[in-house]
C-alpha cells in the first residue's frame, strides 16, 4: 500500500506544482499511515523530491517520452501504480494533468476527482473537497472505488518541506502507443505564462486600445508576472487568445491577481476565484470586481499603472 | 462521417448558486439551464463539418427528462437527432460508460464533447469516453480538421499550442478557437419549428455504478470588504501587498 504522486517536470525540472502534489502527496500518505511514492519521467536529479517528503522515487528514462502524450504518459502512471500497489494516485490539474488522468482512471477502474482544493478531511470514507460551478462553490466528493485518483488543484494546497532521506529506483514500464503524434509545438517564450505565474497582471476594456498595453507589460516586467486580459480584448484582437481569462478562458490560480480596467463580471470571477489576494484598478466605484477584490483603488489606470510602475521599481530595487 | 456530439445540460453562466436539502442538492429554482458552453464550440464544429464536407450529427445527453429542452435547442441549432440516456449523471464516470455504450452501438467516427463541464468541472467525461471506447483523444482542442480518415488538431498547451496528427475514430474535447464565438448560432424559427420532429430516442442506463458521489456542496467563506487605498497614496498599496498580504 503507498500513494503513488506523480512529479511533472519540463526539460528535467520540476514543476512548481510537482513540488505541490508530492506535498499533498505525503500528506495523505500521513493519513493513511503509508508512505510516498514519487514517479518521475526523465528528470535530471530526483533529490530536490525528498525534501517534500517523497520516501521512494521511481525513475523512468526514455527517449519516447521526451514530450509529454497523454495517453503513453497515462499507461507509466497505471503500471506504476500497480507495481506501487498504490491506493491513491495524485496528480496536478494542469492542462497535461487533466489530459492524463482520465485515462488512468479507467485503465486502473478507480474513482478520479479534478481540481482538489484540501487534503482529504476523511480517509474512511475518503471525502476531498474540489471546486465547483466554475469556482462559485465547492463539492464534497466521497471516492468509493479501491484506488483513488485524486488531482490536486494548482496553488490550492501549497508546497510544504518535509525532508526524508529518500531513494531512487528505476522503473522500466511498457509504454502503451499512443494514437495522436505531435507535429508541432508553438509557445510563447521569454514570458512567464499564466499557468506558472505567482504574479498576474490582467488588464480589461478599460484599457481603451492595445496601444495602450505597454504599460501594461512594464508592470508584468517589474513584478516578473505573466500578462492577462479579460475576454472583449481578445475578441476585439487587442490581445491574443491566450491571455483571456475566466469562465471561458484561462483559470487563474495566483498568489496575486492584478486586475486593471476590469469590470468584474460573474464570467471574468469565475476564472479568478481561486487567486489567493486581488487587487483592482477602476475609475467606476461601483464597479463589481470591488467586491470580490481584497485591495483596490478607485483611479484612473493611465494615472494609476505609471505611478505604480516607478514605485515598484524602487521598492524592487531598495 | 457519423458525428456523436457530447451535450451537457447546465446552469446559465450568470446563474445564482444555491443549495437545498442540507447543501447536498443544487437549487434548481429560477435557474436557467442552456448547453454547456464548451460543447456549443463542439457542437458549432460538428455543423461546419455537416454542412462544408457532409456528416450527420447525433447529440447525445445523459440525464433525465429536463434535460430535454437544451438536445432539442441543440437540434434546433441543426444536428440530425438526438439520444438521451435515461439516468441520473451524478459522476463522470458513469456518464462516460453510457456514452461509451452509445459511441459502440452507433459506429460513429468523430465524436465531440467540451473540455469540461461549467457546473461540475470534472474535466474527465471525455478522456474516460476515448479510452473506455478505444479511440484516439485530443483534450482542451481549439481547432479541428478531418480529411477523409486524417485528423489534424491543435491543443491548447501551458504558454501556447501544440498541432497532434491522428487519425478516425476519435474523441475530441474542445473549447473556444474550435470554432470562434462569433460562429455560434441562435436557432431561428424554422429550426424551432424543425427541431420539433426530428427524432429524440431515450434509452435505458447500461448500469448503475458510480466511482465517486457528492456528499455535499458549500459555498467559499463571505470574503472581508475590499480595503481601498487613495490613488495619491499607492506606498499604501505597496505596504499592504508586501507586509500584509504577503505577495511581493
Ligand atoms: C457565456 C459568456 C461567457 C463569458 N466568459 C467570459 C470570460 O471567460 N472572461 C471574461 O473576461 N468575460 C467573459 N464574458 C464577458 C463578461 O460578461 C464581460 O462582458 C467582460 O468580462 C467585460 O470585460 P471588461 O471588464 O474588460 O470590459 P467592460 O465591461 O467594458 O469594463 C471595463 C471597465 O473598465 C473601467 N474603466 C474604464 N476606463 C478606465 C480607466 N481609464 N481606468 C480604470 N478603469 C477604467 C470601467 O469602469 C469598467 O469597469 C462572458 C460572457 C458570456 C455571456
Amino acid at each position: 500500500m503507498s500513494v503513488l504522486v506523480f512529479a511533472d517536470s519540463t526539460d528535467g525540472k520540476f514543476k512548481k506544482t510537482a513540488l505541490e502534489v508530492v506535498s499533498y502527496g505525503k500528506k495523505v500518505a500521513e493519513q493513511l499511515g503509508s508512505n510516498v511514492v514519487a514517479l518521475t519521467i526523465n528528470a535530471a536529479d530526483v533529490s530536490e523530491l525528498y525534501k517534500y517528503g517523497a520516501e521512494k522515487v521511481i525513475t523512468v528514462s526514455n527517449d519516447s517520452l521526451k514530450t509529454f502524450n497523454a495517453k503513453s504518459y497515462a499507461s507509466v502512471v497505471s503500471e506504476a501504480a500497480k507495481a506501487e500497489n498504490a491506493t491513491v494516485v495524485v496528480v496536478d490539474s494542469s492542462i497535461d494533468g487533466l489530459y492524463l488522468a482520465p485515462i488512468v482512471a479507467v485503465s486502473l477502474d478507480a474513482g478520479y476527482a479534478s481540481n482538489v482544493v484540501a487534503a482529504p478531511s476523511s480517509t474512511a470514507p475518503f471525502t476531498v473537497k474540489r471546486k465547483a460551478f466554475s469556482n462559485k462553490a465547492f463539492s464534497n466528493t466521497v471516492i468509493s472505488t479501491d484506488v483513488k485518483i485524486i488531482g490536486v488543484a494548482k496553488n490550492s494546497f501549497g508546497v510544504h518541506e518535509n525532508e526524508v532521506s529518500g531513494t531512487s529506483e528505476e522503473f522500466s514500464p511498457t509504454i502503451a502507443a499512443s494514437g495522436v503524434k505531435s507535429e508541432k509545438v508553438e509557445k510563447v517564450t521569454g514570458q512567464v505564462t499564466i499557468a506558472d505565474a505567482d504574479i498576474v497582471v490582467s488588464a480589461g476594456r478599460g484599457l481603451k486600445g492595445p496601444e495602450n498595453w505597454g504599460m501594461i507589460e512594464e508592470l508584468a516586467d517589474v513584478l516578473g508576472a505573466a500578462t492577462a486580459c479579460s475576454k472583449p480584448v481578445s475578441d476585439l484582437g487587442w490581445r491574443p487568445h491566450g491571455e483571456h481569462v475566466g469562465q471561458t478562458g484561462k483559470p487563474v490560480a495566483s498568489n496575486l491577481y492584478i486586475a486593471i480596467g476590469i469590470s468584474g463580471a460573474i464570467q471574468h470571477l469565475a476564472g479568478i476565484n481561486a487567486s489567493k489576494v486581488k487587487v483592482v484598478i477602476n475609475t467606476d466605484p461601483e464597479a463589481p470586481f470591488f467586491k470580490a477584490a481584497d485591495y483596490g483603488i478607485v483611479g484612473d489606470a493611465f494615472e494609476v499603472v505609471p505611478k505604480l510602475i516607478e514605485k515598484l521599481k524602487a521598492f524592487k530595487a531598495s | 462521417m457519423k458525428i456523436l456530439v457530447c451535450i451537457s445540460h447546465v446552469p446559465d453562466t450568470t446563474s445564482k448558486i444555491n443549495f437545498t436539502d442540507n447543501d447536498t442538492k443544487f437549487d434548481t429554482n429560477g435557474v436557467q439551464f442552456v448547453i454547456n458552453p464548451y460543447d456549443e464550440f463542439s457542437l458549432t464544429r460538428a455543423m461546419w463539418f455537416k454542412e462544408k464536407q457532409g456528416a450527420t450529427v447525433t447529440v447525445v445527453n445523459v440525464g433525465n427528462a429536463t434535460a430535454e429542452p437544451t438536445l432539442r435547442k441543440a437540434l434546433a441549432i441543426g444536428a440530425d437527432d438526438a439520444i438521451r440516456v435515461n439516468t441520473e449523471p451524478t459522476d463522470g464516470f458513469l456518464v462516460a460508460k453510457e456514452l461509451a455504450a452509445v459511441v459502440k452501438n452507433g459506429g460513429y467516427d468523430l465524436v465531440l464533447a467540451g473540455r469540461e463541464s461549467i457546473d461540475y468541472n470534472g474535466g474527465m467525461v471525455p478522456g474516460m469516453l476515448a479510452s473506455l471506447t478505444d479511440f484516439n483523444f485530443v483534450n482542451g482542442c481549439v481547432g479541428l480538421e478531418v480529411d477523409g480518415e486524417n485528423v489534424s488538431a491543435t491543443r491548447e498547451i501551458d504558454g501556447g499550442s501544440e498541432t497532434l496528427s491522428s487519425s478516425l475514430p476519435i474523441v475530441i474535447a474542445g473549447q473556444k478557437g474550435i470554432v470562434e464565438e462569433s460562429d455560434l448560432r441562435i436557432p431561428n424559427m424554422r429550426g424551432i419549428m424543425m427541431a420539433r420532429k426530428k427524432p429524440l430516442q431515450v434509452v435505458e442506463a447500461t448500469s448503475t455504478d458510480a466511482n465517486t458521489t457528492i456528499q455535499s456542496f458549500e459555498k467559499p467563506a463571505p470574503k472581508g470588504a475590499v480595503k481601498l487605498v487613495d490613488a495619491d497614496n499607492i506606498d499604501e498599496l505597496i505596504n499592504l501587498l508586501h507586509n500584509e498580504a504577503k505577495v511581493i
